[in-house]
């Protein structure tokens, strides 16, 4: 398996890993995936008064691309709205990334964490 | 020392200098061929292909003539395999063998389920060691052929063939034995092994790839049906010339591994046990397979909580394999990790270390060290370290898959 220049630099340079504390105001957590397959993903989200994303973590179970992937849309997901960010879909995910059909998977999988992540906020935090 | 390290030993190893020197005149110098009886070209190929088969049955503790060229182990397992089930088939037409043997004696026995044979696959103990009750209770009046590996690619287990064989015999089963594992690496002695077939390979034991053999009893004698027919060459069983050069080759490396496995043995048991010893070091770590059972140069180990392709990328200076095998669409973790009872989550976290006669010390050192820090990283990325740091049983999350 040959990696792309940009699922090599997300891999080894992987961005806002982490996690927020789970009782920290405007946070919710997204969690996808299953070890049996092979990938686990955590997707946190910081949500300001405004309704911005105002910043994100995650941690990531899985291979080189699923890493990208999520360590990716933590980059993208800040200073979006909600709803902003539900309009990312896996398949920006993986021509940002150049993944090979093989791992299409993973961006579909991280498109599923914000979707997650999301879906916390407005359960905890709107009672949606 | 050189990067990346090669610690795959078990996928392929390299040609030792000496057979590769022992095999060139072979090509342009001496490139008759065996089967030319009419004149000197073809007598010296002859005599060179008659030595090597010498030393070939010499590591098996075999004669001579019981040795037929092969492609390789997979050709030899499908000649042994089909070969018997079509000869012996008046007798009954049911095969019986394991889930942790190789593809090439798997799907061959799928092959032959296809043409209308019948199958028992067994499964192993948790050790990954074939219980000796359940293959003799496998055995029924019908059953023509077993075949059984006598060590394991994956996991270097040891399959009692000894006692098998006695089992075959006394119940007049063909038994087949894939050997392409074990060969330089733990002693064969067929003169006191119920073993009728057993396939070998010269690239495992630093011979060239392209050639390996088929052993074929010939007390009792053991009858095959050929699958490549043609010049009527190794005694009608495979047709085909000779590579007089691949042939020098193996019986080269089947030379050296009988002069040297004496000592070459201890010395990648202290190496493997060194990396043992390094990787215990370090946190929910398993080794799969049985310790004891087991040939000296393989180890396999799962670090939990890490999946197996993204290590392989965070080692990529040092060459092994991974029992996931994520690269293909299906997300199936390995077959033979899974037939040992482990869950998907340990056997995608699995990754096969075989050392070999070039393995060093400085080489083991550099891959624990290496190790270390990459697991500790990708622990530190990991979701499921995290809620195990927190006390969370995992097999108590509800998981969201898609």
């Amino acid at each position: 398996m040959t990696y792309s220049s940009k699922v090599l630099d997300h891999y080894e340079n992987p961005r806002n890993v982490g996690s927020f504390a789970q009782d920290e105001e405007g946070v919710a957590t997204g969690m996808v995936g299953a070890p049996a397959c092979g990938d686990v993903m955590k997707l946190q989200i910081k949500v300001g008064k405004d309704g911005v994303i105002e910043d994100a973590r995650f941690k990531t179970y899985g291979c080189g691309s699923a890493i990208a992937s999520s360590s990716l849309v933590t980059e993208w997901v800040k200073g979006k709205t909600l709803d902003e960010a539900l309009t990312i879909k896996n398949a920006q995910i993986a021509e940002e990334l150049a993944l090979p059909p093989v791992k299409i998977h993973c961006s579909v999988l991280a498109e599923d964490a914000i979707r997650a992540a999301v879906a916390d906020y407005k359960k905890k935090y709107t009672g949606e | 020392m050189k990067l990346p390290i090669y610690l795959d030993y078990s996928a392929t190893t390299p040609v030792d200098p000496r057979v590769a020197q022992a095999m060139i005149p072979w090509l342009a110098e001496k490139f008759g061929n065996p089967a030319s009886r009419s004149h000197a070209f073809g007598w010296e190929a002859d005599a060179a292909v008659e030595a090597a088969r010498e030393n070939v049955a010499a590591l098996i503790g075999a004669e001579a003539r019981e040795i037929v060229w092969t492609s390789g182990a997979t050709e030899s397992d499908n000649l042994a395999i089909k070969g018997a089930a079509h000869f012996y088939q008046d007798k009954g037409r049911h095969i019986v063998t394991v889930k942790t043997e190789h593809k090439a004696v798997l799907d061959t026995v799928r092959e032959l389920e296809r043409e209308g044979f019948e199958a028992t696959y067994l499964d192993v103990r948790e050790n990954g060691i074939v219980d000796l009750d359940v293959f003799r209770a496998a055995l029924k009046p019908g059953t023509s052929v077993a075949s059984v590996m006598l060590v394991n690619n994956e996991i270097g287990v040891i399959q009692p063939v000894a006692e098998m064989g006695a089992i075959c015999r006394e119940k007049g089963v063909i038994f087949h034995v894939d050997a392409a594992q074990a060969t330089g690496k733990i002693g064969i002695d067929l003169k006191n092994l119920s073993v009728d077939l057993m396939s070998l390979s010269a690239h495992k034991t630093y011979g060239p790839k392209g050639i390996g053999a088929l052993y074929v009893r010939r007390k009792p004698r053991v009858r095959l049906e050929a699958q490549m027919h043609g010049g009527g060459h190794e005694r009608g069983m495979r047709s085909g010339t000779l590579a007089t050069h691949q042939i020098v080759g193996m019986g080269e490396a089947f030379r050296l591994a009988r002069e040297e496995m004496a000592t070459e043995t201890p010395r990648v048991r202290a190496l493997r046990d060194r990396l043992l010893a390094g990787i215990q070091g370090i946190d929910a770590t398993y080794v799969n397979g049985d310790m004891e059972q087991r040939v000296a140069h393989n180890l396999n180990v799962s670090f939990a909580y890490v999946e197996g392709e993204s290590l392989m990328m965070a080692i990529k200076d040092i060459a092994v394999s991974s029992g996931s095998a994520c690269t293909s669409a299906s997300l199936e973790p390995s077959y033979v990790l899974r037939a040992l009872g482990r869950d998907d989550e340990l056997a995608h976290s699995s990754i096969r270390f075989t050392l070999g006669r070039f393995s060093t010390e400085e080489e083991i050192d550099y891959a624990v060290q290496l190790l270390r820090a990459k697991v500790g990283k990708l622990r530190e990325l990991s979701p499921l370290w995290e809620m195990v740091q927190e006390g969370i049983d995992l097999n108590t999350v509800r998981w969201v898959a898609r």
